[in-house]
Protein backbone atom coordinates (compact mmCIF):
# COMPACT_ATOMS: atom_id res chain seq x y z
CA UNK A 1 0.00 0.00 0.00
CA UNK A 2 2.93 2.29 0.60
CA UNK A 3 4.08 4.33 -2.01
CA UNK A 4 7.89 3.32 -2.64
CA UNK A 5 9.88 5.99 -3.47
CA UNK A 6 12.89 4.03 -5.85
CA UNK A 7 14.83 4.81 -9.13
CA UNK A 8 17.54 2.69 -10.88
CA UNK A 9 20.96 2.72 -9.53
CA UNK A 10 23.25 3.43 -12.57
CA UNK A 11 22.76 6.56 -15.16
CA UNK A 12 22.86 3.91 -18.56
CA UNK A 13 21.69 0.57 -18.84
CA UNK A 14 24.33 -0.90 -20.42
CA UNK A 15 24.43 -4.18 -19.97
CA UNK A 16 22.41 -7.24 -17.41
CA UNK A 17 25.97 -8.10 -15.86
CA UNK A 18 26.37 -5.02 -13.65
CA UNK A 19 22.73 -4.85 -12.78
CA UNK A 20 21.63 -5.51 -9.49
CA UNK A 21 18.08 -7.88 -8.65
CA UNK A 22 16.53 -4.71 -7.23
CA UNK A 23 17.05 -2.35 -10.25
CA UNK A 24 15.26 -5.68 -12.53
CA UNK A 25 12.80 -6.15 -10.42
CA UNK A 26 11.97 -2.52 -10.09
CA UNK A 27 11.92 -2.32 -14.36
CA UNK A 28 9.34 -5.28 -14.31
CA UNK A 29 7.41 -3.41 -11.77
CA UNK A 30 6.99 -0.63 -14.02
CA UNK A 31 6.81 -2.81 -17.76
CA UNK A 32 3.46 -3.79 -15.45
CA UNK A 33 2.06 -0.53 -15.23
CA UNK A 34 3.10 0.12 -19.01
CA UNK A 35 1.50 -2.86 -20.20
CA UNK A 36 -1.87 -1.49 -19.25
CA UNK A 37 -1.22 1.84 -20.91
CA UNK A 38 -0.31 0.13 -23.90
CA UNK A 39 -3.33 -2.08 -23.96
CA UNK A 40 -6.09 0.49 -23.74
CA UNK A 41 -7.45 3.30 -26.17
CA UNK A 42 -4.72 5.97 -26.20
CA UNK A 43 -1.47 4.18 -25.28
CA UNK A 44 0.68 7.22 -24.60
CA UNK A 45 1.76 8.90 -21.34
CA UNK A 46 3.22 12.48 -21.72
CA UNK A 47 5.98 11.53 -19.10
CA UNK A 48 8.85 12.24 -21.50
CA UNK A 49 7.26 15.09 -22.87
CA UNK A 50 10.64 17.64 -22.41
CA UNK A 51 13.39 14.52 -23.20
CA UNK A 52 15.12 13.77 -26.67
CA UNK A 53 16.43 10.22 -27.65
CA UNK A 54 18.90 9.45 -30.21
CA UNK A 55 18.44 6.37 -31.75
CA UNK A 56 21.94 5.30 -33.14
CA UNK A 57 21.81 2.52 -35.02
CA UNK A 58 25.45 1.08 -36.89
CA UNK A 59 24.21 -2.18 -37.24
CA UNK A 60 21.06 -3.65 -38.83
CA UNK A 61 17.95 -3.66 -37.03
CA UNK A 62 13.79 -4.23 -37.16
CA UNK A 63 12.35 -5.71 -34.44
CA UNK A 64 14.53 -3.22 -31.80
CA UNK A 65 14.64 -0.23 -32.97
CA UNK A 66 10.64 0.02 -34.12
CA UNK A 67 10.34 -1.46 -30.53
CA UNK A 68 12.33 1.28 -28.78
CA UNK A 69 10.87 4.13 -31.50
CA UNK A 70 7.01 3.03 -30.44
CA UNK A 71 8.12 2.88 -26.68
CA UNK A 72 9.58 6.37 -27.30
CA UNK A 73 6.59 7.88 -29.12
CA UNK A 74 4.54 6.17 -26.49
CA UNK A 75 6.53 8.02 -23.59
CA UNK A 76 6.22 11.31 -25.70
CA UNK A 77 9.69 11.75 -26.32
CA UNK A 78 11.34 13.55 -29.52
CA UNK A 79 13.13 10.95 -31.85
CA UNK A 80 16.11 11.76 -34.01
CA UNK A 81 17.13 8.57 -35.62
CA UNK A 82 20.52 7.67 -37.17
CA UNK A 83 21.62 4.81 -39.17
CA UNK A 84 24.98 4.14 -39.96
CA UNK A 85 24.87 3.47 -43.81
CA UNK A 86 22.99 6.95 -44.94
CA UNK A 87 25.04 8.87 -42.35
CA UNK A 88 28.53 10.54 -41.95
CA UNK A 89 30.21 7.38 -40.94
CA UNK A 90 30.44 5.93 -44.20
CA UNK A 91 32.95 9.61 -44.76
CA UNK A 92 35.30 8.14 -42.09
CA UNK A 93 34.02 9.75 -39.00
CA UNK A 94 34.14 8.52 -35.73
CA UNK A 95 32.02 7.38 -33.51
CA UNK A 96 32.70 9.83 -30.28
CA UNK A 97 33.10 12.18 -32.80
CA UNK A 98 29.02 11.47 -34.33
CA UNK A 99 27.62 11.22 -31.14
CA UNK A 100 28.81 13.83 -29.72
CA UNK A 101 27.94 16.51 -32.86
CA UNK A 102 24.29 14.96 -32.35
CA UNK A 103 24.65 15.60 -28.50
CA UNK A 104 25.74 19.33 -29.68
CA UNK A 105 22.12 19.25 -30.84
CA UNK A 106 20.93 19.15 -26.67
CA UNK A 107 19.98 15.11 -26.85
CA UNK A 108 19.51 13.89 -23.67
CA UNK A 109 19.31 9.98 -24.43
CA UNK A 110 21.31 7.70 -26.44
CA UNK A 111 19.73 4.35 -27.86
CA UNK A 112 22.64 2.86 -29.47
CA UNK A 113 23.06 -0.47 -31.07
CA UNK A 114 26.72 -1.12 -32.47
CA UNK A 115 28.85 -4.17 -33.99
CA UNK A 116 31.78 -3.53 -31.42
CA UNK A 117 31.11 -5.15 -28.17
CA UNK A 118 31.88 -2.40 -25.74
CA UNK A 119 30.44 0.51 -27.45
CA UNK A 120 28.15 2.03 -25.33
CA UNK A 121 30.02 1.49 -22.27
CA UNK A 122 33.23 3.56 -24.31
CA UNK A 123 30.75 6.12 -24.95
CA UNK A 124 29.17 6.37 -21.40
CA UNK A 125 33.09 7.06 -20.42
CA UNK A 126 33.07 9.88 -22.59
CA UNK A 127 29.76 11.87 -22.47
CA UNK A 128 26.82 12.88 -20.51
CA UNK A 129 23.83 11.69 -21.71
CA UNK A 130 22.17 8.50 -20.52
CA UNK A 131 22.98 5.71 -22.71
CA UNK A 132 20.72 2.34 -23.10
CA UNK A 133 22.59 -0.37 -25.23
CA UNK A 134 20.20 -2.03 -27.72
CA UNK A 135 23.31 -4.21 -28.74
CA UNK A 136 26.63 -4.12 -28.88
CA UNK A 137 28.17 -6.72 -31.40
CA UNK A 138 28.54 -10.32 -29.45
CA UNK A 139 28.55 -8.46 -26.23
CA UNK A 140 25.60 -7.92 -24.44
CA UNK A 141 21.18 -7.00 -25.53
CA UNK A 142 19.98 -5.89 -21.92
CA UNK A 143 16.64 -4.99 -22.97
CA UNK A 144 15.94 -8.14 -25.09
CA UNK A 145 17.20 -10.22 -21.88
CA UNK A 146 14.88 -8.07 -19.65
CA UNK A 147 12.04 -8.73 -22.00
CA UNK A 148 12.41 -12.76 -22.00
CA UNK A 149 12.88 -13.03 -18.53
CA UNK A 150 9.78 -10.88 -18.02
CA UNK A 151 7.77 -12.98 -20.74
CA UNK A 152 9.00 -16.05 -18.97
CA UNK A 153 8.00 -14.87 -15.37
CA UNK A 154 4.43 -13.79 -17.01
CA UNK A 155 3.86 -17.38 -18.17
CA UNK A 156 5.17 -19.63 -15.71
CA UNK A 157 5.78 -17.11 -12.41
CA UNK A 158 8.78 -16.64 -10.72
CA UNK A 159 11.87 -18.23 -12.39
CA UNK A 160 14.01 -19.63 -9.08
CA UNK A 161 14.43 -22.69 -9.48
CA UNK A 162 13.05 -22.78 -12.78
CA UNK A 163 14.97 -24.81 -15.91
CA UNK A 164 16.10 -22.97 -19.00
CA UNK A 165 17.51 -23.87 -21.81
CA UNK A 166 18.96 -21.40 -24.35
CA UNK A 167 19.75 -23.29 -27.62
CA UNK A 168 21.42 -22.50 -30.70
CA UNK A 169 24.58 -19.79 -31.78
CA UNK A 170 25.87 -19.37 -27.70
CA UNK A 171 29.18 -18.12 -29.21
CA UNK A 172 27.93 -15.28 -30.93
CA UNK A 173 24.41 -14.24 -29.30
CA UNK A 174 24.42 -11.32 -27.13
CA UNK A 175 21.08 -12.70 -26.36
CA UNK A 176 22.56 -15.80 -25.30
CA UNK A 177 24.85 -13.80 -22.83
CA UNK A 178 22.35 -11.32 -21.47
CA UNK A 179 19.74 -13.93 -20.50
CA UNK A 180 22.35 -15.85 -18.82
CA UNK A 181 23.41 -13.14 -16.54
CA UNK A 182 19.57 -11.96 -16.13
CA UNK A 183 18.21 -15.52 -15.64
CA UNK A 184 21.15 -16.64 -13.12
CA UNK A 185 20.64 -12.83 -11.13
CA UNK A 186 16.98 -14.14 -10.72
CA UNK A 187 17.95 -17.62 -9.55
CA UNK A 188 16.75 -19.90 -12.51
CA UNK A 189 18.38 -23.22 -13.30
CA UNK A 190 19.88 -22.28 -17.11
CA UNK A 191 21.74 -25.10 -19.52
CA UNK A 192 23.12 -23.76 -22.74
CA UNK A 193 22.88 -26.20 -25.63
CA UNK A 194 24.41 -26.21 -29.47
CA UNK A 195 27.00 -27.62 -31.42
CA UNK A 196 30.49 -27.72 -29.43
CA UNK A 197 31.54 -25.04 -32.10
CA UNK A 198 28.74 -22.43 -30.80
CA UNK A 199 29.33 -22.95 -27.57
CA UNK A 200 32.30 -20.73 -25.96
CA UNK A 201 34.70 -22.24 -23.48
CA UNK A 202 34.69 -21.58 -20.31
CA UNK A 203 31.30 -20.72 -20.37
CA UNK A 204 30.32 -22.62 -17.28
CA UNK A 205 32.47 -19.92 -15.41
CA UNK A 206 29.22 -18.05 -15.93
CA UNK A 207 27.14 -20.29 -13.71
CA UNK A 208 25.30 -22.61 -16.32
CA UNK A 209 25.71 -25.98 -17.57
CA UNK A 210 26.38 -27.15 -20.88
CA UNK A 211 24.76 -30.12 -22.81
CA UNK A 212 25.57 -30.95 -26.45
CA UNK A 213 22.19 -32.89 -26.96
CA UNK A 214 18.51 -31.09 -27.65
CA UNK A 215 16.75 -33.95 -27.13
CA UNK A 216 17.86 -34.34 -23.36
CA UNK A 217 18.26 -30.70 -22.83
CA UNK A 218 14.56 -30.00 -23.81
CA UNK A 219 13.21 -33.10 -21.57
CA UNK A 220 15.47 -31.19 -18.74
CA UNK A 221 14.02 -28.17 -19.12
CA UNK A 222 10.66 -25.81 -18.37
CA UNK A 223 11.54 -22.97 -21.21
CA UNK A 224 13.62 -23.22 -24.67
CA UNK A 225 14.72 -19.91 -25.53
CA UNK A 226 15.64 -21.03 -29.04
CA UNK A 227 18.76 -18.44 -31.10
CA UNK A 228 19.06 -17.98 -34.52
CA UNK A 229 22.53 -19.43 -36.33
CA UNK A 230 24.28 -15.37 -36.81
CA UNK A 231 25.59 -16.73 -40.03
CA UNK A 232 26.30 -12.70 -41.05
CA UNK A 233 29.06 -12.70 -37.73
CA UNK A 234 30.98 -16.27 -38.37
CA UNK A 235 34.05 -15.91 -40.31
CA UNK A 236 34.65 -19.04 -40.25
CA UNK A 237 32.48 -21.93 -40.77
CA UNK A 238 31.15 -23.51 -37.43
CA UNK A 239 28.79 -25.61 -39.12
CA UNK A 240 28.52 -28.13 -41.65
CA UNK A 241 25.23 -26.98 -43.17
CA UNK A 242 22.16 -25.44 -41.94
CA UNK A 243 20.44 -28.54 -43.25
CA UNK A 244 22.96 -30.54 -41.02
CA UNK A 245 22.19 -27.79 -38.15
CA UNK A 246 18.08 -28.23 -38.47
CA UNK A 247 18.39 -32.26 -38.41
CA UNK A 248 21.00 -32.17 -34.90
CA UNK A 249 19.81 -28.99 -33.39
CA UNK A 250 16.33 -27.80 -34.88
CA UNK A 251 13.76 -27.96 -32.63
CA UNK A 252 10.35 -29.37 -34.65
CA UNK A 253 7.18 -30.87 -33.45
CA UNK A 254 8.06 -34.53 -34.09
CA UNK A 255 10.58 -33.91 -30.63
CA UNK A 256 8.36 -31.97 -28.80
CA UNK A 257 5.72 -34.69 -29.05
CA UNK A 258 8.10 -37.40 -28.25
CA UNK A 259 9.20 -35.66 -25.17
CA UNK A 260 5.35 -35.34 -24.39
CA UNK A 261 6.01 -32.35 -21.91
CA UNK A 262 4.90 -28.61 -21.79
CA UNK A 263 7.38 -26.59 -23.07
CA UNK A 264 7.34 -23.10 -22.93
CA UNK A 265 8.82 -22.06 -26.72
CA UNK A 266 10.64 -18.72 -27.01
CA UNK A 267 12.84 -16.92 -29.39
CA UNK A 268 14.11 -13.68 -29.74
CA UNK A 269 13.65 -13.46 -33.66
CA UNK A 270 14.17 -13.03 -36.31
CA UNK A 271 13.42 -16.62 -36.62
CA UNK A 272 15.07 -19.00 -39.69
CA UNK A 273 12.17 -21.32 -40.02
CA UNK A 274 12.95 -24.34 -40.80
CA UNK A 275 16.27 -24.15 -39.29
CA UNK A 276 16.44 -23.79 -35.73
CA UNK A 277 12.50 -23.62 -35.49
CA UNK A 278 10.42 -25.08 -37.37
CA UNK A 279 7.14 -23.01 -38.73
CA UNK A 280 4.61 -25.77 -36.34
CA UNK A 281 6.99 -25.51 -32.96
CA UNK A 282 7.05 -20.99 -33.61
CA UNK A 283 3.59 -21.43 -34.22
CA UNK A 284 2.15 -23.69 -31.26
CA UNK A 285 0.23 -22.71 -28.34
CA UNK A 286 3.43 -23.30 -26.31
CA UNK A 287 5.48 -20.41 -28.20
CA UNK A 288 5.04 -17.20 -26.52
CA UNK A 289 7.29 -15.25 -29.30
CA UNK A 290 4.66 -12.58 -30.07
CA UNK A 291 3.88 -11.91 -26.43
CA UNK A 292 7.85 -11.48 -26.24
CA UNK A 293 7.38 -8.74 -28.83
CA UNK A 294 4.66 -7.07 -27.04
CA UNK A 295 6.26 -7.00 -23.83
CA UNK A 296 9.71 -5.83 -25.52
CA UNK A 297 7.59 -2.01 -26.37
CA UNK A 298 6.46 -2.21 -22.57
CA UNK A 299 10.07 -2.93 -20.60
CA UNK A 300 11.75 -0.49 -23.46
CA UNK A 301 9.04 2.06 -22.29
CA UNK A 302 9.55 1.03 -18.12
CA UNK A 303 13.66 1.60 -19.26
CA UNK A 304 13.66 4.31 -20.19
CA UNK A 305 11.09 6.16 -18.14
CA UNK A 306 13.04 5.16 -15.02
CA UNK A 307 16.59 6.28 -17.27
CA UNK A 308 14.97 9.68 -17.53
CA UNK A 309 13.90 10.13 -13.98
CA UNK A 310 17.63 10.52 -13.34
CA UNK A 311 18.09 13.39 -16.30
CA UNK A 312 18.41 16.94 -14.90
CA UNK A 313 17.02 19.89 -17.52
CA UNK B 1 10.45 10.15 14.64
CA UNK B 2 8.70 13.59 14.80
CA UNK B 3 4.99 13.30 16.87
CA UNK B 4 1.86 14.31 15.07
CA UNK B 5 -1.19 15.88 15.98
CA UNK B 6 -4.64 14.24 15.35
CA UNK B 7 -6.63 16.52 14.25
CA UNK B 8 -9.49 14.20 13.44
CA UNK B 9 -10.56 10.52 15.02
CA UNK B 10 -11.94 8.06 13.74
CA UNK B 11 -15.17 8.65 15.08
CA UNK B 12 -15.56 11.97 13.53
CA UNK B 13 -13.80 10.34 10.31
CA UNK B 14 -16.76 7.88 10.05
CA UNK B 15 -19.40 10.81 10.51
CA UNK B 16 -17.58 12.86 7.36
CA UNK B 17 -17.17 9.80 5.19
CA UNK B 18 -21.06 9.45 5.65
CA UNK B 19 -22.09 12.92 5.07
CA UNK B 20 -19.92 12.47 1.93
CA UNK B 21 -21.83 9.74 0.59
CA UNK B 22 -25.21 11.99 1.40
CA UNK B 23 -23.73 14.46 -1.00
CA UNK B 24 -22.46 12.13 -3.83
CA UNK B 25 -25.75 10.59 -3.71
CA UNK B 26 -28.12 13.69 -3.45
CA UNK B 27 -26.12 14.80 -6.74
CA UNK B 28 -25.14 11.89 -8.64
CA UNK B 29 -29.14 9.95 -7.29
CA UNK B 30 -28.34 6.50 -8.93
CA UNK B 31 -25.19 7.16 -10.31
CA UNK B 32 -26.35 5.29 -14.01
CA UNK B 33 -24.31 8.05 -15.76
CA UNK B 34 -21.80 8.29 -13.30
CA UNK B 35 -17.83 6.98 -13.20
CA UNK B 36 -16.50 7.05 -9.60
CA UNK B 37 -12.54 6.94 -9.57
CA UNK B 38 -9.87 6.97 -6.86
CA UNK B 39 -6.70 8.14 -7.12
CA UNK B 40 -3.83 5.74 -6.72
CA UNK B 41 -2.13 4.97 -4.31
CA UNK B 42 -3.76 6.63 -1.37
CA UNK B 43 -7.13 8.05 -2.63
CA UNK B 44 -7.98 4.88 -3.81
CA UNK B 45 -8.44 3.69 -0.53
CA UNK B 46 -10.59 6.38 0.09
CA UNK B 47 -12.44 5.50 -2.93
CA UNK B 48 -13.06 1.82 -1.81
CA UNK B 49 -14.41 2.83 1.55
CA UNK B 50 -16.94 4.91 -0.01
CA UNK B 51 -18.26 2.66 -2.86
CA UNK B 52 -18.37 -0.15 -0.07
CA UNK B 53 -20.33 2.18 1.45
CA UNK B 54 -22.72 3.47 -1.08
CA UNK B 55 -23.23 -0.06 -2.39
CA UNK B 56 -23.66 -2.04 1.60
CA UNK B 57 -25.48 0.83 3.24
CA UNK B 58 -27.19 3.28 0.73
CA UNK B 59 -28.03 -0.30 -1.51
CA UNK B 60 -26.59 2.24 -4.71
CA UNK B 61 -25.64 -0.43 -7.56
CA UNK B 62 -22.13 1.58 -8.76
CA UNK B 63 -21.14 -0.55 -11.89
CA UNK B 64 -18.58 2.24 -13.22
CA UNK B 65 -15.39 2.41 -10.22
CA UNK B 66 -11.86 2.61 -11.17
CA UNK B 67 -8.78 3.32 -10.02
CA UNK B 68 -5.90 5.51 -11.75
CA UNK B 69 -2.40 6.09 -11.12
CA UNK B 70 -1.20 8.82 -12.00
CA UNK B 71 2.53 8.51 -11.68
CA UNK B 72 3.44 8.97 -15.85
CA UNK B 73 1.23 12.22 -15.97
CA UNK B 74 3.41 14.42 -12.95
CA UNK B 75 5.32 16.90 -13.97
CA UNK B 76 7.42 16.74 -11.38
CA UNK B 77 8.41 13.14 -11.22
CA UNK B 78 12.29 14.06 -12.52
CA UNK B 79 13.08 16.55 -10.69
CA UNK B 80 12.12 14.97 -7.35
CA UNK B 81 14.65 13.62 -5.24
CA UNK B 82 13.44 10.32 -6.48
CA UNK B 83 10.75 9.14 -9.01
CA UNK B 84 7.66 7.59 -7.38
CA UNK B 85 6.81 3.95 -8.09
CA UNK B 86 4.05 3.32 -9.99
CA UNK B 87 0.63 1.86 -8.82
CA UNK B 88 -1.66 0.02 -10.84
CA UNK B 89 -4.32 1.11 -13.19
CA UNK B 90 -7.74 -0.39 -13.06
CA UNK B 91 -10.33 1.14 -15.38
CA UNK B 92 -11.83 -1.32 -17.81
CA UNK B 93 -14.63 1.09 -19.13
CA UNK B 94 -14.11 4.14 -20.82
CA UNK B 95 -15.76 7.56 -19.58
CA UNK B 96 -16.47 9.37 -22.99
CA UNK B 97 -19.89 11.30 -21.90
CA UNK B 98 -20.07 10.18 -18.79
CA UNK B 99 -19.85 12.06 -15.69
CA UNK B 100 -16.39 11.57 -13.06
CA UNK B 101 -15.98 11.49 -9.87
CA UNK B 102 -12.26 12.16 -8.66
CA UNK B 103 -11.83 10.91 -5.43
CA UNK B 104 -8.42 11.45 -3.53
CA UNK B 105 -7.60 11.87 0.08
CA UNK B 106 -5.69 15.07 0.57
CA UNK B 107 -6.22 17.95 -2.22
CA UNK B 108 -2.74 19.73 -1.51
CA UNK B 109 -1.12 21.65 -4.27
CA UNK B 110 -3.75 20.63 -6.98
CA UNK B 111 -0.60 19.14 -9.21
CA UNK B 112 -1.88 15.58 -8.51
CA UNK B 113 -5.51 16.12 -9.62
CA UNK B 114 -4.38 18.03 -12.89
CA UNK B 115 -2.34 15.21 -13.82
CA UNK B 116 -5.38 12.98 -13.16
CA UNK B 117 -7.70 15.05 -15.17
CA UNK B 118 -4.60 14.57 -18.29
CA UNK B 119 -4.94 10.99 -17.57
CA UNK B 120 -8.51 10.62 -17.18
CA UNK B 121 -8.76 11.98 -21.52
CA UNK B 122 -6.83 8.86 -22.20
CA UNK B 123 -10.14 7.30 -21.62
CA UNK B 124 -12.31 9.39 -23.68
CA UNK B 125 -14.12 12.68 -22.92
CA UNK B 126 -15.83 12.68 -20.04
CA UNK B 127 -19.39 15.15 -19.60
CA UNK B 128 -17.83 17.05 -16.78
CA UNK B 129 -15.76 16.07 -13.82
CA UNK B 130 -16.13 16.80 -10.22
CA UNK B 131 -13.38 16.26 -7.10
CA UNK B 132 -13.92 14.87 -3.73
CA UNK B 133 -11.47 15.32 -1.37
CA UNK B 134 -11.21 14.66 2.48
CA UNK B 135 -8.92 16.93 2.86
CA UNK B 136 -8.01 20.54 1.67
CA UNK B 137 -5.14 22.47 2.23
CA UNK B 138 -6.76 25.28 1.00
CA UNK B 139 -3.57 27.56 1.41
CA UNK B 140 -0.92 25.37 -0.25
CA UNK B 141 -2.40 25.61 -3.62
CA UNK B 142 -0.59 25.88 -6.78
CA UNK B 143 -2.92 25.12 -9.55
CA UNK B 144 -6.52 26.72 -9.59
CA UNK B 145 -8.32 23.33 -8.35
CA UNK B 146 -11.07 23.19 -5.86
CA UNK B 147 -12.68 20.20 -4.44
CA UNK B 148 -16.74 20.27 -5.22
CA UNK B 149 -17.30 17.40 -2.09
CA UNK B 150 -14.99 18.29 0.94
CA UNK B 151 -14.68 16.38 4.06
CA UNK B 152 -12.60 19.68 5.99
CA UNK B 153 -10.38 22.44 5.24
CA UNK B 154 -6.91 22.39 7.30
CA UNK B 155 -4.74 25.39 7.27
CA UNK B 156 -1.28 24.57 7.10
CA UNK B 157 2.07 25.63 6.36
CA UNK B 158 3.53 24.43 3.13
CA UNK B 159 6.52 22.49 4.92
CA UNK B 160 3.51 20.47 7.34
CA UNK B 161 2.16 17.08 6.51
CA UNK B 162 -1.42 15.87 6.56
CA UNK B 163 -1.21 12.02 6.76
CA UNK B 164 -4.44 10.14 6.51
CA UNK B 165 -3.96 6.70 8.53
CA UNK B 166 -6.15 4.08 7.57
CA UNK B 167 -7.06 1.50 10.15
CA UNK B 168 -5.60 -2.26 8.96
CA UNK B 169 -9.40 -3.37 7.88
CA UNK B 170 -9.00 -0.02 5.94
CA UNK B 171 -12.82 0.65 7.23
CA UNK B 172 -11.84 4.10 8.68
CA UNK B 173 -9.11 6.55 9.66
CA UNK B 174 -7.37 9.25 11.52
CA UNK B 175 -5.74 12.18 10.66
CA UNK B 176 -2.78 13.17 11.64
CA UNK B 177 -0.85 16.88 10.81
CA UNK B 178 3.32 16.67 11.07
CA UNK B 179 5.24 20.00 11.37
CA UNK B 180 6.75 18.37 8.18
CA UNK B 181 7.38 15.39 6.60
CA UNK B 182 8.86 11.87 8.84
CA UNK B 183 11.68 10.54 6.81
CA UNK B 184 10.55 6.98 7.26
Amino acid sequence: MKSMEVKLSSKHLLGIKDMSVEDIELIFHTTDNFKEVINRPVKKVPSLRDITVANLFFENSTRTRISFELAEKRLSADIINFSASSSSVSKGETLLDTVNNILSMKVDMIVMRHPAPGACAYLAKKINASILNAGDGTHEHPTQALLDAYSMIEKIGPLKGKKIAIIGDILHSRVALSNIFCLTKLGAKVRVCGPPTLIPRYIQSLGVEVSYNLEETLRWCDVANILRIQLERQDIKYIPSRREYAMYYGVNKKLIEKIGKDIVIMHPGPINRGVEITSDVADSRASIILQQVENGVAIRMAALFLLAAGINN
Amino acid sequence: MIQGREIINSEKFEIILRRLCHQIIEEYKDFSDTCIIGLQPRGSILSDCIVRLLRDEFKIQIDTYGKIDITFYRDDYRNRDTPLRASPTHMNFIVDGKKVLLIDDVLFTGRSVHAAIAALQDYGRPSNIELLAFIDRRFNREFPIQADFLGISVDALDEAYVKVKWNEALTSAQVFMFPQKPTV
